[in-house]
């Protein structure tokens, strides 16, 4: 198994280089670094001296790939991709353009947005599995149907609609808990009781949906039959049997998304006023903030991985047939 | 697992008593409630705070709280009126020729080679508590040379145990005057003060030079010493006295004096605040401001909060005593002459979405509000004499309005430089001008202001807003190519005359007389969402109103400013917001020499008129006189006539208060307002707790239907489960046939 991670994280090196060449070529079709120097230094009174200062100092006065000025391998490492890029894979991820460390941000962000990721995701599991049981024990009768009418509702609609629903109803009508905001240690709690709630049912539709097709395929397989033939009650084989066999699918889904928890989410950040990571990259991507963008997507992308070789590791614990070679 | 029990336990404490003294809905801790703070909320989070570099709206509200410029505005009086802050007068300039000779202050603006202000400090001032004044026994600094070891706990400012202040003085100001011209700084207005202060230009290669030479002997040491690099152009006289030379005659430099560009730094901040490790844990002086005004920032987190609290060594300063004729009526004159500041903290949360920012003011959490287009309706009627007033929900609320004509101005722009509309020839000059002229009379701004803007704006007559001299009311300030005065109000000319300017400009019912082809113009626009696309709808038409066809070239902003930089828009929408109360401030921004293409300036038309640059030129450096006023009035004129711009609208400012939100007169010059401020903390606490009475019914009905539910689901399944057990015993008897479930 150790060959297989030591293997996948050499596969991640040249997936990381090709994500952030992407990730450059794509801002930097949109923006020069004088579009992002204007940014940074206002509307007014902006002078050409003062943008090609603001490029100086923060190294965007080079060429973008390829430097002709430069001899041998100068030519491709004094250029802004290069710069940028390679201390990027050393975690040095410099500085936001507003002067902002970049790595101290993404420290004190992470944690607000676990503290709505990780509930959201843990409670969502439990949520979406026990009512994805229940339909499935009573698949073919009045329960399962509204259950999928009810699922196919909750998808039907904007996951904006229940970030203002649940404001509405739950802070302005009833008066339950604080519409926006966060606070420190226990005091986030009150914080985080709606945005938790809206992110729960709003994905609870297609969540519980696709749980009920995984297990209802598993209900359908030989063991099953030989366990109801051995006589156990439905709700055993549904957990014992049913649950467990089903858990690779539903590893698939989860655990590769549990490192991109920490990146927060972009909109329920912005609306519960959560100072999250989702938040920061939006902000820099409205800021036009290249060294943000950057370090979040390489970020981003890192997690992913990380979150794929977990998911193929996981899958030995959870399947014994399965051996990473 | 002992320590999440007992963080697990701790919070639901919290929670109960979180829950038990306020409403469950606050968003702020139990023990706040009652206090004499101020709630306020911010979308976007302040990029500087060092007053060299902050010039944004949103970085301005923080940063005047916190500095002290020498001047600042009158609260109360309007027209807007500078008086002194920390100055202990207002400076008289004082002219000199090129051998040095005092000239009368009546001495034409040609004859003087540059002018002296020299100012005068109130004694006694100090500085708010800063780790970088704190002292040992001894009478070192005790944190200006931090080691990594020093700095291994500390995340924040607050981190630093000790404190310290010392006295303002003169060299301060000078200090910071030399800080425009700081090789690692941005000041915005360096450009511009280059040209004025005297030698400012030749020490930022000084400057830069000292800081190579310092880069390359002292190994990255960041801190440069301008205590040790004279500046010709400010120079301390005594402990409380400088000297700011300028270049010529500036009489607008004495607005500049009321902005934090101009406000004190003492070394001492720049010396501790450089230091290394200090910069990756965001403790810079952008982010924490060392001032000697009524508050200091105690806290920064922009992603989340900001707080202001009273500066402890603030010097005090009284509530003004004189105001204007209706601020008595007003009740704002009835703290005159109490101490300053009436509000002990100020709390700005971050809030970017306008929903949530307006139901937390309609709940008591924020106490004041701007009013997006969304609640525009719910928040504000029209009275039957089409004056705003709140709406009945509001007044029940005792929410009131406060309105305020803001100087600044929404224009489109034509590019002079464009063969269509600006011509080539003269003739074809002439031509662009009817074109212009008749583009003028077609586009309905009373219309525009009424849909789009919910009628908070008034079309504009010129370049001046209201407000600021130059501007003038009734029927001498209408603007006569669009404007006829009917029954006592200007009446926009009918279509048929624009339709006339258009015939004669050559384009007879929007065809070129040349050619027969209908005349199309390029509309350039920042990337619009939907929301914008009724706008420029309505755009369209009014040109159609003259059978022009518009196409709107939409594009994001920096393509934008790239187009305009470079020249190739054709017709543009921009905005100016005054920097001070001047004409010239406005007049500039048609100035030839200033214009966008090739001088890099500010006049995005790219116009000019040697007549305007001529009268430009003898009105800036006059002091406000009958004179000066004709030659504005002169100015408007020629600009009326050759209508660079559709002179769009001027918009007003409209704010909701609640009714323990007292002394509030809107003012769009001066931002140190909150000093002024009183808040009736009773009132709002009774009112938040009368609003937000948490409503349970709800959530006791939502698990009866529940229950309701899921009971007959729970029936089903016990008596399936029997039914199994009991086939399954059935199954069990020798010969019986099992059943499954």
């Amino acid at each position: 198994m150790l060959n297989y991670i030591i293997r996948r994280v050499l596969y991640a090196i040249p997936i990381l280089i090709g994500v952030n060449l992407i990730t450059f070529t794509l801002f930097f079709v949109v923006n020069s670094p004088d579009d992002m120097a204007r940014m940074q230094l206002g509307i007014k009174r902006v002078t050409p001296e003062a943008i090609t200062k603001w490029k100086q100092e923060r190294g965007y006065d080079k060429p973008l790939v390829f430097n002709d000025g430069e001899e041998g391998f100068a030519k491709f490492t004094h250029t802004i991709f290069f710069e940028k890029s390679a201390a990027m894979f050393a975690f040095r991820f410099g500085r936001a353009d507003d002067g902002r460390d970049i790595a101290h941000e993404i420290k004190t962000r992470m944690m607000p947005s676990l503290a709505i990721a990780l509930p959201v995701f843990l409670l969502g599991l439990a949520v979406y599995i026990v009512f994805a049981l229940a339909m499935v024990f009573f698949r073919a009768t009045y329960v399962d149907f509204w259950g999928v009418v009810l699922c196919v509702a909750l998808m039907s609609i904007s996951s904006l609609f229940y970030i203002i629903g649940g404001q509405f109803l739950i802070s302005k009508l009833w008066h339950l808990v604080p519409i926006s905001g966060y606070g420190d240690g226990p005091g986030a709690i009150k914080f985080l009781i709606l945005p938790v709630i809206v992110g729960v049912i709003s994905a609870a539709g297609a969540n519980t949906r696709w749980y009920r097709t995984i297990f209802l395929e598993e209900m359908g397989k030989d063991y099953v039959r030989t366990a109801r033939a051995k006589g156990l009650s439905e709700n055993v084989v549904l957990l014992r049997h049913v649950l467990r066999n089903a858990m690779i699918p539903i590893l698939t889904g989860a655990v590769v998304v549990i490192p991109l928890l920490f990146l927060g989410s972009l909109i329920v950040e912005s609306f519960f006023g959560i100072p999250g990571l989702g938040s920061y990259t939006i902000e820099a991507i409205n800021s036009q903030d290249f060294a943000v963008v950057r370090a979040m997507v390489f970020l981003g992308s890192l997690l992913y991985i990380v979150g794929l070789i977990l998911t193929d590791i996981s899958y030995t614990l959870v399947d014994p047939r399965i051996r990473l070679e | 697992m002992k320590e999440l029990f007992k963080y697990l336990l701790a919070s639901l404490v919290a929670l109960i008593c979180a829950c038990s003294g306020n409403p469950w809905n606050s968003p702020y801790p139990a023990a706040d409630a009652g206090k004499n703070i101020l709630y306020t909320a911010f979308a976007e989070r302040p990029k500087h705070l060092d007053p060299v570099q902050s010039y944004s709206s949103n970085e301005i509200l923080m940063t005047t709280q916190i500095y002290e410029p020498p001047l600042q505005y009158h609260y109360l009086k309007r027209p807007y009126t500078l008086i002194p802050l920390a100055a202990a007068k207002m400076p008289v300039p004082e002219y000199y020729d090129k051998e040095g000779r005092r000239l009368r202050d009546s001495a034409d603006a040609a004859q003087i080679a540059y002018t002296i202000y020299e100012i005068s400090i109130k004694p006694g001032i100090h500085y708010q508590p800063h780790p970088a004044f704190a002292r040992g026994e001894q009478g070192a600094f005790l944190y200006h040379d931090l080691t990594a070891e020093d700095l291994a706990g500390v995340y924040k400012l607050a981190d630093f145990r000790h404190t310290g202040s010392r006295e303002l003085t003169a060299e301060d100001y000078v200090f910071e005057i030399k800080r425009l011209a700081h090789p690692k700084l941005h000041s915005p207005i360096f450009g511009l003060m280059s040209d004025y202060i005297a030698g400012l230009k030749e020490y930022s290669t000084t400057l830069q030079t000292a800081a190579v030479a310092q880069l390359d002997g002292q190994g990255g040491n960041d801190y440069l010493d301008l205590n040790s690099y004279p500046l010709e152009g400010a120079e301390a006289v005594n402990r409380y006295t400088y000297r700011i030379k300028i270049k010529g005659k500036y009489p607008q430099f004495m607005y500049w004096l009321a902005m934090p560009f101009f406000a004190p730094i003492p070394w001492e901040a720049e010396r501790f605040y450089t230091q290394k490790g200090l910069a990756e844990k965001n403790i810079t002086l952008d982010w924490y401001p060392v001032g000697t005004g009524p508050y200091m920032l105690t806290e920064n987190d922009p992603n989340r909060m900001m707080i202001l609290e009273k500066n402890p060594n603030y010097h005090g300063e009284t509530y003004p005593s004189e105001g204007m004729p209706e601020d008595m009526q007003a009740g704002l004159l009835a703290d005159a002459g109490k101490p300053l500041p009436f509000i002990d903290k100020v709390i700005s949360s971050r809030d970017k979405e306008s929903i949530p920012r307006w139901n937390k003011f309609l709940q008591g959490y924020y106490d004041a509000s701007a009013i997006s287009s969304d609640s525009f309706d719910q928040a504000v009627q029209l009275t039957g004499q089409g004056e705003a007033t709140v709406t009945e929900a509001m007044k029940d609320q005792g929410i009131r309005l406060e309105t305020a004509v803001a100087t600044s101005t929404y224009y489109m722009g034509f590019n002079i430089l464009d063969p269509v509309v600006g011509g080539v020839t003269k003739q074809g000059r002439e031509s662009a001008r009817k074109l212009r002229q008749a583009i003028s009379i077609a586009v309905d701004y009373e219309e525009y202001v009424s849909i789009f803007a919910n009628g908070r704006g008034i079309p504009a007559q010129g370049p001046i807003p209201p407000g600021i001299t130059g501007h003038r009311e009734g029927e001498e300030g209408i603007n006569p190519v669009v404007y006829d005065w009917v029954s006592g109000r200007a009446q926009r000319k009918p279509i048929e005359a624009a339709r006339a300017l258009l015939a004669e400009a050559g384009y007879p019912n929007g065809m070129d007389a040349k050619t027969g082809a209908p005349l199309v113009l390029y509309f350039d626009v920042t990337a619009r969402g939907a929301d914008d696309k009724s706008g420029l709808d309505w755009m369209r038409k009014q040109f159609q109103k003259l059978n022009i066809q518009l196409v709107v070239r939409s594009t994001d902003y920096n393509r934008f400013q790239d187009k305009i930089r470079k020249g190739n828009a054709q017709i543009f929408e921009w905005g100016w917001n005054a920097d001070y109360p001047d004409p010239e401030n406005f007049l500039f921004l048609l100035h030839g020499p200033q214009r966008k293409v090739g001088d890099e300036g500010e006049n995005a038309a790219n116009y000019s008129n040697p007549e305007y640059d001529r009268l430009f030129e003898q009105m800036k450096n006059m002091e406000d006189s009958p004179e000066r006023r004709q030659i504005i009035d002169r100015m408007v004129d020629i600009l009326r006539h050759d209508a660079p711009w559709l002179w769009g609208y001027h918009p007003k400012d409209y704010g909701l208060y609640h009714a323990w939100y007292r002394n509030v007169k809107p003012n769009k010059l001066s931002h140190n307002n909150i000093k002024y401020f009183r808040i009736d903390a009773g009132l709002r606490e009774q009112k938040r707790r009368e609003w937000n009475e948490p409503v349970l019914w709800p959530i006791m009905l939502g698990l009866i239907v529940l229950a309701g539910g899921l009971a007959p689901a729970v029936i089903a399944y016990r008596r399936r489960e029997r039914g199994a057990g009991i086939r399954s015993r059935k199954s069990e008897i020798p010969g019986a046939r099992g059943g499954i479930a």
